[in-house]
């Protein structure tokens, strides 16, 4: 069981890994998710593996540590969010630099970025 | 329990949401966040006072009791760290409400958030916690680093929030690897279960800490992940910038607070383990810096990598391992996080008033108000690179004299001595371009906002105090360098603790 859960964690993150260093930015906030749920699963896991306990003290003769229970619930909450807000951001810098390269597309040999201006106070 | 503590989350947090409420009616935003900031600086003065008698104070929000309960904890080193936000924090919005807060009124709503999720970092007693508020900080600050419109912002935007998902996804590993070999993850538990650690369990127990060192490092942008940095803080408006300077320094307690608190000297087989590591990777960052701001080509990516120079000296300092060291380091901190605050503002004065040149560093028209701004800019050059008089060299100095006499303390006279003037050369190129070696022609740019002007002194003033001032600060700053090497005192306060 634990070899399982370590193997499935592992295949999760690499796939996570190859995924962010791809150029697109859907790919990458893929990759982040697959990274997320294998950090979900680990901190589940460091709870030790027990099947049947519940994590209530006194219900049954086993119980399960809560903990972990509650910080990954956290975590998928906060990663959601997250994730949510990216893929916001990705899809204004796909329309603002009109392509979906983590780069921007500036790729090596084109002029450097401008330096950005303040924007006036009644300016929208 | 002393409720006082609790108040640095929650005064910006209700002031944050009600900023939000408040949305269109932009000069009662401005009037409220300024007061409330100015409220925050009176709090963290009062916490301040009540730190420096030694005693080590816990919070308990939900007034369940410690390890398991979440506590917060005030001693000196929060306290610091608290006081240095709040006047960053009360100038940064001193210079947003006077106009530069464009577009719209979102800005002052997003900094008392990000203000919510730093003082949490600085106040908390428990690593996921530190979890939580650093996500809290991050996300305001993901928001006001894309306040307003921009190809360079999104584009950096993306940057910025990306590698700090991937930081978040290892926190979490390291934190929870650390709760499943001890059980715990109260940082003053932590530390004392380390000390008992089985011997089995070491090296899992210290990758969970390099993992966390390289977290703690992407926020504090040490070597090598720092790339992220100059881009977002140059893309960032003004006051945003400014703010920013302490959030390097949020990474730089961190590492300080668990590794001295939970691997620090009582934890047997991993004491201390992570100094060797910081070592060499603080004098990288420290050159790397360096390197970077003279070949900038932008005052505002140039300032930004100072801050990662600022950081490199931080490191460096905390690296040596001792109380001298730490002290000094401490110092340094207060100032580099301040001047580089108002380094931030004064570049945005600077090039509002040369046209479309804004501040590239080239040869422009001569700006309209250049004595002044000159004066002002001279003043931080010569702060930022640590010459006297100001807080930098003396922060500098006692580095120096605490890094003793070896190879390594060679190594950081060289590198830090060099860096001053390398600093010094790459500022005086810039302030040469901008000040000197300009047309004839003035810029049809507006006078410098006097408010704006004043917010500017007014953190310039805060460095002169630092100065001025030296003593008393570094009498406080080795009371925290003790207080911070004797972790026992930190374990009994929080296992004496008693909920009522």
């Amino acid at each position: 069981m634990e070899v399982l859960v370590a193997v499935v964690i592992a295949v999760l993150v690499s796939c996570g890994v190859y995924l962010l260093l791809r150029a697109r930015t859907f790919p990458v906030i893929l990759g982040l998710t697959l990274i997320s749920y294998a950090v979900n699963l680990f901190i589940f896991v460091m709870g030790r593996l027990r099947s049947g306990a519940p994590a209530v003290i006194g219900s049954s003769d086993t119980y399960a540590d809560p903990i972990p229970q509650a910080l990954v619930l956290t975590a998928i909450v906060i990663g959601f969010a997250m994730t949510a807000f990216l893929l916001v951001l990705s899809l204004r810098a796909r329309a603002e630099l009109g392509n979906d390269h983590v780069d921007g597309g500036a790729a090596i040999g084109e002029k450097p970025a401008k330096p950005v201006r303040p924007l006036e106070e009644d300016e929208v | 329990m002393n409720h006082v503590i609790f108040a640095p989350i929650v005064l910006p947090l209700i002031t944050a949401i009600l900023l939000m409420l408040l949305a269109g009616r932009r000069r009662l935003i401005r009037s409220i966040s300024l007061l409330s900031a100015t409220a925050l600086v009176g709090v963290t003065a009062c916490l301040l006072m009540l730190a420096s008698d030694g005693e080590i104070r816990l919070y308990a929000p939900g007034n369940w009791a410690p390890p398991f309960g979440i506590i917060l904890v005030l001693d000196r080193l929060s306290a610091m760290m608290l006081m240095v936000t709040a006047v960053l924090a009360f100038f940064s919005l001193a210079y947003a409400v006077r106009g530069h807060d464009a577009p719209g009124d979102r800005l002052h709503g997003m900094v008392h958030f990000l203000l919510v999720g730093v003082n949490g970092a600085f106040l908390t007693g428990d690593l996921f916690n530190l979890f939580v508020f650093f996500e809290i900080l991050l996300i305001s600050s993901y928001g006001l680093l894309l306040h307003g419109r921009g190809v360079e912002r999104a584009r950096s935007g993306l940057h910025y929030v990306i590698v700090n998902l991937i930081g978040s996804a290892l926190f979490l590993m390291g934190v929870s690897a650390l709760y499943g070999i001890t059980g715990s993850l109260n940082m003053a538990d932590l530390g004392d279960k380390m000390a008992k650690l089985d011997p089995a369990d070491a090296p899992l127990a210290a990758t969970a800490g390099i993992l966390l060192l390289v977290v703690f490092g992407l926020k504090a942008a040490m070597a090598p992940f720092y790339f992220w940095l100059p881009r977002a803080y140059a893309a960032a408006s003004a006051p945003v910038a400014a703010m920013f300077a302490i959030m390097t320094k949020v990474g730089v307690y961190s590492i300080i607070r668990v590794y001295t608190q939970i691997f620090g000297d009582n934890a047997e087989t991993l004491a201390n383990f992570a100094w060797f590591w910081l070592w060499p990777i603080a004098l990288v960052t420290l050159v790397m810096g360096l390197l970077g701001a003279l070949s900038a080509r932008e005052l505002r990516v140039q300032i930004a990598y100072l801050v990662i120079v600022s950081v490199g000296t931080l490191l460096a300092g905390i690296a040596l391992n001792r109380e001298a060291g730490l002290a000094a380091s401490l110092y340094y901190l207060v100032h580099s996080t301040l001047i580089c605050g108002a380094m931030f503002l004064l570049a945005d004065l600077i090039l509002r008033q040369r046209g479309e040149l804004l501040d590239h560093i080239a040869e422009g028209p001569r700006l309209r108000q250049s004595a002044l701004l000159g004066v002002l800019f001279f003043i931080g050059a010569v702060a930022v690179a640590g010459l006297p008089p100001f807080s930098g060299f003396i922060g500098k100095l006692l580095l120096l004299n605490a890094a003793g006499a070896n190879d390594d303390a060679l190594v950081l006279w060289l590198i830090v001595l060099g860096g001053s003037l390398l600093t010094l050369i790459a500022l005086s190129r810039s302030g040469s371009m901008f000040f000197w070696q300009t047309k004839d022609k003035i810029a049809t740019a507006p006078a410098a906002d006097l408010g704006a002007l004043l917010a500017v002194i007014g953190l310039f003033c805060c460095v002169g105090a630092v100065t001025v001032l030296a003593n008393p600060v570094l009498d406080y700053t080795q009371a925290v360098a003790r207080q911070l090497l004797e972790p026992g005192a930190y374990l009994q306060a929080v296992q004496q603790f008693r909920v009522r």
